[in-house]
C-alpha cells in the first residue's frame, strides 16, 4: 500500500502552488469574477502551456495519462485559491465526454482543446430533472441525414463562454429511461441556440440555455444514438470527484484561516483560541477536514482501478456524501468562529463558504449521492 | 393548565386577521411574496398603518403607547402578522431604544423620542459592536468626554444594520476609561446629522451593503441626550439585549416557513417522476425540523406564560435565542436543497420591483442561497450563540 504522490504528481502539485502564489491571490481572483468573461484568458493559456489541459486525457488521446488521482492533486490546489477558470466544464466534462464517445474525426478537437484553443460547455441538467442525467425531456428527432434538437438545459456551467455545447437529447423512450438518451455536439453560434449567461454564487459562471428547433448534421452525433447514458454518469462522477477534491483544499484553508483568526483575535482581554470551547470546535473541523481528504483518495484510486463501473460509481457516491457533510460543518464553523467579518464580503473565508456550499449542490448533492450509494 | 385559546382570544385572532388581510398594502405583500427587497419607504407606510390602529408596539405598557395586551395575544398577534408576511418593525426603535427610553430616560426625554418611534417619522439604528468589541462588547473603546454642555465623542461603531436609512443612532460610549469595564460606560442617543459621523457600508457576502462601519470624529452630543446616568449605560444595555432577546426565537415566521416548504415540496420534481416529499431523506428532514419548531414554540410559550405572571424574561431568553437561530438556519439549508441547482444563480437584479427580464428559477429558488448565507448571522448577531451559552453556564447552571 502506497499513498504517497508520484513524481509526476509532486511536480503538478509544485506548478500549481505557484502559479496559485504569482497569480491568485483573493484580489486576484476578484478582478477575474468581476470581468466581462469570467475568467482570465491569459491564465487559460497558461494552463495550456504547464499542460494542465491535458491531465484529464490518456496518452493515446494525447493526454497526461488521465488518472482521476492526477485530477485530485491539480483541484485540491485549485481549491485552496478558489480558481475559477473553466476547467471542469471545458476539460473534464467536455473533453471527458468527447475523449469517451467522440469518434476520430471528433476527438481532433481534442487537441485544440488541450492547447488552450477551445471553450466547452455540457448541457445535461433541466428544471424537473434535479440531479437524475436519465431525465432528459430535450428532445432530437431524426429529420432527413440529421436531427432537430429542441429543449431547455439549466445550469450549464460555462456556457456564455463555450464555443461548443455537449448536449443531452432524448431520441426514443419515455422520461426517465435510461435508454434512449444521446449526447450531441453543436456550435453554440447555431440558429436556435439561446444563451443566458450569469454569474454563480460562487463567483462561476453558467448558463440557461434554450434550444428551439436546433439542426445538427448527424456528424453532431456523439457516439452511438440513444446510448450515452453511462458515458454521461461517468463524466458526472469524474466532475464530482474533482470538486470534492477543490473541497479538500478550499477545507483546509478555511481551517488554517480560522486557526489562524483565532490566534490573533482578542476578546475577554485573551485570544479566543485560548477557549477549549472554540478548541474542540476546531479540532472537529480538522477531523472533517481530514476525513473528507481520505474519502476522496478512496474514491480516486478506486477510479483509477479495475474495478467494475457500479463499485467505482458507488466510491464517486461516497466521496461526494461525506464531502458534503464536511463542508457543511467546516464551512459554517469557519464563519461563526470568525464571527460577523466571516460573512462580510471584503474577506476570503466567506467566498471560500460559498464556493464549498456550491460544491455540495454541484453534480449531485450530499441527498443524492447518499441515496445512490445505498441503491448501488 | 391550558393549552388552548380561549373564546375572547379566537375573537381577537379573527380580528387580527382581518384587519391585516384589509390593510396590509397588497404592493408590499407582492414585494414579500416574491421575495423582492422592501425599501425604507416600504416599512415606513407599513408602520404608520399599524400605529394608527395603536398596534405597532405591543410590548410598550399602555401608558406610553403599547397596546395592553396579554402575552397570549401578543403571540396571536405575531403570528398572524408572519402568517400574512408581514414585516414587523423594525427593531431599533420599537425594540431596542424605545424600552430603554421608556425605562430610564426622564419625562422630557420620553416626550422628545418616543412619539417618533411609535410614529415611524424617526429610524433608529444601533451604535454597539466595535471592530475589536463584538462578544466581548463591555470592551467597547469609543469615548466621550465632557465638554460643558456636550460630550465629544470619537471612535468607530461596526455591524450597524441600515445605518443608511437612519436619523438617530443609540450608542454605547465610553466615559470613565479609569473604572472597571462595564462601569464606565453610558447610554446616548446621538443625531445622524451631527457633524463628524460617517458611515462606511460593508457588503455581506450576499452582496447586500445591509451593515455599515460609523466613524465618530469629534462628533458634539448635548448631554441631555444621555440616558440616565453617567456611567450606568451597561445596566441599561443589558436590557435592552433582553428585550431584544424575547422575539428573538422567530417561530412564527418558522412555523409559517416550514408549511411553505411542505407545499413547495410536494410540488418540486425529485427526478424520478415524483415530488420532493416522496423522498424519505428529505421527508424526514422536514419532519426533525417542524417537531424542533414545536418544541421551541412551547419553550417560547413557556416563557410568555412567566413574563405574563410578572417574571422579567430572565436566562431562558437565550434557549430562545440559540434554537430560534439554529432552527432559522436549518431551514434555510431546506430551502436551498430544495432548490437544488437551482438555488446557484446569483441574479439579484431579478428580485427588484422593476425587473422586467427572464426570470431564472421557480418560486424564489435563486434567492435560497443567497438567504443561506446572509441568516448565518443569525447565531452571530444580538450576542453569539456562544456567548448565549455563557450565559446559561453562569446563570442559570451556576458554573
Amino acid at each position: 500500500m502506497d499513498f504517497s504522490y508520484s513524481e509526476e504528481q509532486q511536480m503538478l502539485q509544485d506548478s500549481v502552488q505557484k502559479f496559485v502564489q504569482r497569480h491568485y491571490a483573493f484580489e486576484d481572483r476578484r478582478g477575474i469574477v468581476a470581468s466581462d468573461a469570467g475568467y482570465s484568458a491569459e491564465h487559460w493559456a497558461l494552463f495550456a502551456e504547464l499542460g494542465w489541459l491535458t491531465v484529464p486525457f490518456a496518452e493515446e488521446d494525447g493526454g497526461f495519462g488521465g488518472l482521476a488521482t492526477d485530477l485530485m492533486v491539480l483541484m485540491e490546489e485549485f481549491g485552496h485559491a478558489m480558481v475559477v477558470e473553466p476547467f471542469i466544464p471545458t476539460a473534464v466534462l467536455g473533453g471527458g465526454l468527447l475523449a469517451s464517445l467522440g469518434n476520430a474525426a471528433q476527438k481532433e478537437a481534442l487537441v485544440t482543446l488541450m492547447e488552450g484553443g477551445l471553450q466547452l460547455a455540457v448541457a445535461l441538467y433541466e428544471e424537473q430533472s434535479r440531479y437524475n442525467l436519465a431525465n432528459v425531456c430535450t428532445s432530437a428527432q431524426r429529420d432527413g441525414e440529421g436531427y432537430v434538437l429542441s429543449g431547455n438545459k439549466v445550469l450549464v456551467l460555462n456556457g456564455a463562454n463555450a464555443e461548443r455545447l455537449l448536449v443531452s437529447a432524448r431520441t426514443s423512450g419515455d422520461s426517465c429511461d435510461r435508454d434512449g438518451i444521446s449526447l450531441f455536439m453543436i456550435d453554440m453560434a447555431s440558429a436556435g441556440v439561446y444563451c443566458h449567461g450569469y454569474t454563480t454564487v460562487d463567483g462561476h459562471r453558467a448558463a440557461q440555455v434554450r434550444l428551439d428547433k436546433v439542426r445538427v448534421p448527424a456528424s453532431a452525433l456523439l457516439g452511438d444514438e440513444g446510448t450515452s447514458f453511462c458515458a454521461l454518469e461517468q463524466a458526472i462522477d469524474r466532475a464530482a470527484l474533482c470538486v470534492s477534491a477543490e473541497a479538500v483544499g478550499a477545507m483546509d484553508t478555511l481551517l488554517h484561516k480560522t486557526v489562524e483568526y483565532s490566534k490573533t483575535r482578542k476578546q475577554f482581554g485573551i485570544t479566543i483560541s485560548s477557549f477549549q470551547a472554540l478548541q474542540h470546535r476546531m479540532a472537529n473541523m480538522f477531523i472533517e477536514c481530514q476525513l473528507a481528504r481520505s474519502v476522496v483518495l478512496m474514491a480516486a484510486m478506486k477510479l483509477d482501478s479495475d474495478l467494475p463501473d457500479a463499485e467505482k460509481a458507488k466510491a464517486v457516491s461516497a466521496a461526494k456524501s461525506r464531502v458534503g457533510k464536511a463542508i457543511r460543518q467546516v464551512g459554517q464553523e469557519a464563519v461563526q468562529l470568525h464571527g460577523g467579518i466571516g460573512i462580510t464580503d471584503e474577506l476570503d473565508v466567506g467566498h471560500l463558504f460559498k464556493r464549498v456550499t456550491a460544491i455540495e449542490t454541484l453534480f449531485g448533492n450530499t441527498d443524492f449521492h447518499t441515496r445512490r450509494f445505498a441503491a448501488l | 393548565m391550558n393549552p388552548s385559546f380561549t373564546a375572547e382570544e379566537r375573537q381577537f385572532q379573527q380580528q387580527v386577521r382581518e384587519f391585516l388581510e384589509a390593510e396590509f398594502p397588497t404592493d408590499i405583500r407582492h414585494k414579500v411574496d416574491n421575495r423582492i427587497r422592501l425599501e425604507k419607504d416600504d416599512y415606513v407606510r407599513w408602520q404608520k398603518i399599524l400605529y394608527r390602529k395603536g398596534w405597532v408596539a405591543p410590548n410598550w405598557p399602555v401608558e406610553v403607547g403599547g397596546t395592553g395586551w396579554t402575552a397570549v395575544q401578543k403571540y396571536i398577534f405575531a403570528e398572524e402578522m408572519a402568517r400574512i408576511g408581514a414585516p414587523e418593525p423594525v427593531a431599533f426603535g420599537v425594540k431596542m431604544v424605545g424600552p430603554v427610553i421608556f425605562t430610564y430616560g426622564n419625562e422630557e426625554q420620553k416626550k422628545r423620542f418616543l412619539p417618533g418611534i411609535l410614529e415611524s417619522t424617526v429610524w433608529w439604528c444601533q451604535g454597539y459592536s466595535e471592530p475589536n468589541a463584538g462578544s466581548d462588547l463591555a470592551s467597547l473603546k469609543t469615548t466621550a468626554v465632557r465638554d460643558g454642555d456636550h460630550y465629544i465623542v470619537n471612535g468607530t461603531k461596526t455591524w450597524n444594520t441600515l445605518g443608511q436609512y437612519a436619523d438617530w443612532i443609540f450608542c454605547l460610549v465610553r466615559t470613565d476609561s479609569g473604572a472597571k469595564k462595564q462601569e464606565g460606560i453610558s447610554f446616548l442617543l446621538i443625531d445622524m446629522k451631527t457633524p463628524g459621523i460617517r458611515l462606511s457600508p460593508i457588503y455581506l457576502i450576499d452582496g447586500t451593503p445591509e451593515v455599515n462601519e460609523v466613524h465618530f470624529d469629534n462628533v458634539r452630543v448635548p448631554v441631555e441626550n444621555r440616558i440616565g446616568e453617567e456611567n450606568q449605560g451597561w445596566t441599561y444595555a443589558k436590557v435592552l439585549l433582553t428585550h431584544e432577546r424575547t422575539n428573538i426565537a422567530g417561530v412564527p415566521r418558522s412555523k409559517v416557513r416550514l408549511e411553505k416548504l411542505r407545499e413547495l415540496a410536494a410540488k418540486a420534481p425529485d427526478g424520478q417522476g415524483g415530488t420532493l416529499l416522496d423522498d424519505p431523506l428529505f421527508r424526514s428532514r422536514i419532519a426533525e425540523a417542524e417537531i424542533q419548531c414545536l418544541a421551541l414554540e412551547y419553550a417560547e410559550l413557556r416563557a410568555l406564560a412567566a413574563v405574563s405572571v410578572g417574571k422579567a424574561p430572565g436566562p431562558e431568553s437565550s434557549i430562545l435565542k440559540i434554537v430560534g437561530s439554529e432552527l432559522g438556519q436549518t431551514i434555510d439549508t431546506l430551502y436551498m436543497e430544495m432548490a437544488a441547482l437551482q438555488s446557484l444563480p446569483y441574479v439579484p437584479e431579478q428580485f427588484s420591483v422593476d425587473f422586467q427580464g427572464e426570470v431564472i428559477g421557480e418560486d424564489g429558488a435563486a434567492s435560497t442561497a443567497l438567504t443561506y448565507f446572509n441568516n448565518r448571522k443569525a447565531s452571530i448577531y444580538g450576542g453569539s450563540n456562544e456567548i448565549q451559552k455563557n450565559i446559561i453556564c453562569k446563570a442559570v447552571l451556576g458554573l
